[in-house]
């Protein structure tokens, strides 16, 4: 019974290793199938059902993001019946709420169903809006929750759920009542939630979007930026997303380590700093009560001369060293060294103990 | 079994229970008492009997006269008359509809006489708390059989060779399905059985869990063996009290006669079975969504493959088989898969169990070789249609079927030919609808049935049957458009072809069905604003045709509102401005005058 | 026994938290006994306050946020208080098919209540319910228990009067 594994696409024989769905192997040799509620990372749900294919032998369509290929399976992934169905759901998805208003809506152009819809030119009309039974909920901070955009595909459950383990969302209710909920099904601020935000970033369309995405330009008018979150040591990878050279957003790069797309609250939100006025952006030296504007060199200069005077004065025991979160491991590293060696005291502590 | 003279088997299902068969058995009781028959006449109370339409109802043993309609004040005399003086009650006979015939005896009722028992064999005839009586009919033989005399493949191979398919509704072989799973490596496995009945008008289930739960414990125990599962659930609608606490009791004796546990029989092999009990969704009848609500979980379904029979509850290799199809099992390993075999058609072997129900003179519970023709069912069986009216259609397969009409009546019940008109076998909710019957209103009671039920995980059912939902109501409202069939067909077949699970790809059927028999209904509906059948009230006028009005006063009687004027020997006018259309003027003008 | 802080609530007495910390002791240790202990805990309240269902997580060492999910998703499970009088109506098509529309709406014209409602006074609370299979009696209802079969419009106000 050893079967080679391939698995024929569109006429195409493809090698697979066994346990690959038909949407990995497509993938990988460039076949496109389009999806949406798929996620990396993530266990497939076959909810969305844009992944649709015709697999021979089958009684209906299957979906490609679950099945797994299996020797000597013969796949279509496009035909006159597969695009029948997928342009029904999209159609579908484009009356099930609000999704009329792209020309004000934050996702416009950083939205899979505005591609999906572009792609197979499908204009809702057909069928009637339904109104969201749901009301917009903007009270939380850092996150705007619009159910009348939610497609219930349940990336953001799985990114909440599978992804951060924070399991502050899950599906509330049933059929066409389905909700994403919290406990209690209360507002995300009185939940458990932690605002790392990730839902936002896995959410296709406008249903999950940052507080202040009205005032801030829309990703796709921004011009994407690769650094390294400054926050902790950790160095998670980050895309800044910039604007007339100040950051409007921060998402996670998904193809870099340590983090592969992940942040937390205060990497992908708390960038207000960067374009503060208050900033500072020289080291201030007071005198006579007043702050003025100094070197590097004159301020450390004046550091090493202060230090120097009071172990002197008073012995190296009176001085102790907090270093911070911010820095790296090995910059951490550096200043233990300073104060042992050089200042040559035990006080030596860190931000992260508080 | 016992000494006595006279066992009266006094019906105990869930529709009886309703019509008062506890007030009547305690009565009886009483009576039997005081006339000093209690030593000789017992009275046996039992699983549902199936003709739940004229409940109470009971079996005089060994006489077989049948008795029905009974009530708490016809005690005296029944006992008087029948037990005392030996003359059967003419006045508790079942009668005849089509031409008035008293029948006295079960086996000479049509109902009974046209059935073939199997699956519900001991329905009727044991007390099903008793697990002796249970034993007497040869119960537990067959596990006996199974565990000490064959090996796991023996077992599989019998009911390979019945033929047996599953009577859940998709009606897949179930020895293929125990193959998969007894080839599934893992320590770990499971048989479950599904007793999540949640097609509406499907009863079939509940009764025999009622009647004889012991043999689909047996059926359990039997397919442990074949698959070597060391744990069994029972998920069941909690809405089955009865059937819990009967099946409770079973599953208590059965262990106390070391028929469910460890070392069963002395073979070596330990089985177990719990009960779980479903809290209210239809979609948990989908087997891969019950495997998540025993799990705890939403009953969301879940992509297949992998198969229950490789990875199902606890990902554990599972096999998961309805109420009706395990009942089948003890019997077919005592008497042979050959046995089970040899009726039927080609590709549908055995019996089925259906419910009748709707506009239908018998309405109960039956079993009917495999191949009988539909009409036979509903006119031979069911007796007909009541008050005169001419059949419309019949509905198998619930939210997943469709109707039969007419002109198809002579389909054979059979998977494959129920398919090919559009229906489906289904668990087996038959239900019979009248000429007064509206099938636009009809597959609208479906789609909103399946809209509530939609357990919102994929696109195509949640937002397509919403869809369908809102076409038929605008239909049903009379403001149904050009265009609006079309949407409908291209919204079923995209949700059949799409959607995630069983449920969904046949939630479209009841509106494709009736689109195929009953096009002309709609086409009226839209393009005339008229329901011929008068059951879409918006379509309604609430106005008396003077012609066809006969003055009888009637709808002035059955008025809630006062919104009706009548005099004697005049036309009956119905005041718009009172009038709550509520259609109790409709339900009572015999004669069509009101529109 | 639990170490639970207990929630106020106005509607679970003492003697509910004492059954309900039972009941989790009993099955938090069993895989998907979930359902079974909302279950049982709304037997023994009457429904399901949102503060219960916390408190039965945090219990059975679950997420809040999936307990509220099953919850929600079961209709046996109510989270708003019922009527001292609960009328089941049997939807089922057997019954629809006999005329279960026109029984529910007499009983709406009657208490102005329509499914899943319950009247202002708590008097009776309308719930339309899957096919109860009792299709024998079809149109069929259930009021506190009690089966109501093939019944006609007309008499259904009636028979409601006897329960207060």
């Amino acid at each position: 019974m050893n079967k080679p594994n391939i698995i024929v696409i569109n006429g195409q024989e493809y090698l697979f290793t066994p346990g690959e769905t038909i949407l990995t192997v497509a993938r990988r040799n460039n076949v496109d199938i389009p999806t949406l509620c798929h996620m990396k990372n993530a266990t497939p749900t076959g909810a969305c059902r844009m992944c649709v294919v015709e697999v021979q032998g089958a009684r209906s369509l299957m979906a490609a993001c679950t099945v797994p290929a299996g020797p000597n399976m013969v796949v279509r992934t496009e035909s006159e019946l597969i695009a029948k169905a997928r342009r029904m759901i999209i159609e579908l998805m484009l009356t099930s709420g609000n999704h009329e208003d792209c020309l004000v809506c934050p996702a416009t152009g950083d939205c899979r169903l505005q591609e999906l819809a572009y792609k197979y030119q499908i204009k809702a009309g057909r069928f009637p809006k339904t109104k969201s039974r749901y009301d917009l909920e903007a009270v939380n901070p850092f996150i705007i929750r619009n159910f009348s955009k939610c497609l219930a595909c349940g990336r953001c459950v799985q990114a909440c759920n599978e992804v951060q383990v924070n399991t502050a969302i899950d599906f509330g209710y049933r059929g066409a009542r389905t909700k994403i909920i919290t406990k209690g099904d209360r507002t995300l601020k009185d939940s458990d939630c932690v605002f790392c935000g990730e839902c936002i970033q896995v959410c296709p369309v406008g249903a999950l979007i940052p507080k202040d995405a009205y005032k801030k330009a829309r990703i796709c008018d921004t011009k994407s930026v690769r650094s390294t979150c400054t926050y902790c040591g950790v160095g998670c990878q980050v895309n800044l997303h910039v604007k007339n050279n100040e950051v409007q957003h921060i998402t996670g790069r998904g193809d870099a380590a340590p983090n592969f797309g992940s942040l937390c609250v205060k990497g992908r939100f708390g960038f207000d700093f960067i374009a503060a006025k208050e900033r500072l952006k020289t080291p201030l030296i007071k005198e006579n009560g007043a702050f003025r504007e100094a070197s590097w060199d004159e301020a450390i200069g004046l550091v090493a001369e202060r230090l120097s005077a009071i172990k002197a004065k008073h012995g190296a025991d009176s001085l102790g060293v907090l270093t911070s979160a911010r820095i790296s491991n090995e910059e951490n590293y550096v200043v233990q060294k300073f104060a042992r060696a050089v200042l040559k005291t035990n006080n030596v502590d860190h931000c992260a103990r508080l | 079994m016992s000494k006595n003279r006279i066992q009266l088997m006094l019906c105990g299902g869930t529709g009886c229970h309703s019509t008062g068969s506890k007030k009547f058995e305690k009565a009886l009781q009483q009576e039997l008492e005081a006339k000093g028959l209690a030593e000789e006449i017992k009275i046996v109370e039992t699983g549902c009997n199936g003709f739940c339409a004229v409940g109470p109802v009971m079996l005089v043993q060994p006489e077989g006269i049948f008795y029905q309609k009974l009530k708490v004040e016809d005690v005296p005399y029944l006992v008087e008359e029948h037990f005392l003086k030996g003359r059967p009650v003419k006045k508790f006979f079942f009668v005849e509809q089509k031409n008035k015939a008293t029948i006295p005896h079960m086996n000479d009722i049509p109902f009974f006489s046209n059935q073939v028992y199997r699956a519900m064999r001991n329905k009727g005839v044991i007390d099903p708390e008793v697990i002796d009586e249970y034993i007497a009919r040869e119960g537990y033989f067959g596990a006996a059989k199974a565990l000490n005399e064959m090996t796991p493949e023996q077992v599989v191979e019998q009911i390979k060779i019945s033929q047996l398919r599953g009577r859940g509704g998709a009606g897949f072989p179930t020895g293929m399905k125990w193959a998969f799973a007894a080839a599934s490596p893992g320590e770990e496995k499971y048989v479950l059985c599904n007793a999540d009945e949640g097609d509406p008008g499907a009863f079939m289930d509940r009764s025999i869990l009622e009647s004889d739960p012991h043999a689909v414990l047996e059926g359990m125990i039997i397919a442990a063996r074949a698959i070597n599962a060391r744990q069994g659930y029972i998920y069941c609608r909690t809405e089955y009290q009865l059937a819990i606490r009967r099946l409770d009791i079973a599953i208590r004796q059965a262990k106390e006669y070391g028929l469910l546990g460890e070392n069963i029989l002395g073979s070596g092999f330990s089985f177990n079975i719990d009960i779980y009990q479903g809290a209210g969704a239809f979609v948990c009848g989908e087997e891969t969504a019950l495997m998540r609500s025993i799990e705890g979980k939403r009953g969301m379904p879940r992509p297949r493959p992998p198969f229950p029979a490789h990875k199902g509850l606890w990902d554990k290799p599972t096999i998961l088989n309805n109420v009706e199809t395990l009942a089948n099992i003890p019997q077919i390993i005592i008497k042979g898969g050959a046995w089970y075999a040899s009726i039927g058609t080609e590709k549908s072997k055995g019996t089925k169990v259906f419910a009748l129900s709707g506009d239908v003179n018998n309405i109960g519970l039956v079993e009917v070789p495999m191949g009988l023709p539909i009409r036979k069912l509903i006119y031979d069986i069911g007796g007909g249609i009541p008050g005169g009216k001419k059949f419309k259609a019949v509905q198998l397969g619930g939210p997943s079927g469709g109707c039969i009409p007419e002109h198809k009546l002579d389909t054979p019940i059979d998977y494959e030919e129920i398919t090919k008109v559009g229906a489906i076998m289904g668990s087996g909710g038959a239900i019979v609808m009248d000429e007064n019957t509206c099938m636009v209103d009809m597959a609208r009671f479906f789609m909103d049935f399946i809209q509530d039920e939609s357990c919102g995980k994929c696109t195509p059912c949640r937002e397509g049957t919403r869809r369908m939902l809102e076409l038929l109501e605008k239909i049903c409202h009379g403001e149904g458009q050009d265009g609006d069939i079309q949407s409908l067909e291209a919204l079923a077949e995209v949700i059949g072809q799409s959607a995630l699970c069983g449920l969904g790809q046949t939630a479209a059927n009841p509106v494709l069905s009736t689109l195929r028999f009953f096009r002309e209904e709609y086409e009226t509906h839209i393009k005339e604003k008229v329901c011929p059948a008068k059951r879409c009230v918006a379509l309604l006028k609430f106005e008396v045709n003077p012609e066809m009005c006969k003055k009888c006063g009637l709808c002035f009687k059955a008025c809630p509102s006062e919104a009706i004027a009548w005099k004697k020997k005049e036309v009956a006018v119905i005041d718009k401005s009172k009038c709550v259309k509520c259609m109790s003027c409709f339900d009572k003008c015999k004669f069509d005058a009101i529109f | 026994m639990s170490i639970l802080t207990r929630p106020s609530h106005p509607d679970i007495t003492d003697a509910m938290w004492d059954k309900i910390d039972e009941i989790i002791d009993a099955n938090k240790d069993i895989a998907g006994s979930v359902i079974g202990v909302l279950r049982m805990s709304q037997d023994a309240v009457g429904y399901l306050p949102v503060e219960l269902i916390d408190y039965i997580a945090e219990g059975m060492n679950l997420p809040a946020s999936q307990v509220y999910g099953v919850a929600t998703f079961y209709a046996l499970f109510s989270l708003k208080p019922k009527g001292r009088n609960i009328i089941k109506a049997c939807t089922g098509t057997a019954c629809y098919v006999k005329g279960i529309k026109e029984i529910l709406s007499h009983i709406t014209n009657k208490h102005g209540i329509k499914e899943g409602e319950t009247t202002a006074d708590r008097r009776f609370s309308l719930e339309g319910v899957r096919c109860l299979g009792a299709c024998g009696l079809a149109p069929v209802m259930i009021v506190s228990e009690n089966i109501h079969g093939n019944l006609k419009p007309d008499e259904v106000v009636g028979i409601l009067e006897n329960y207060k």
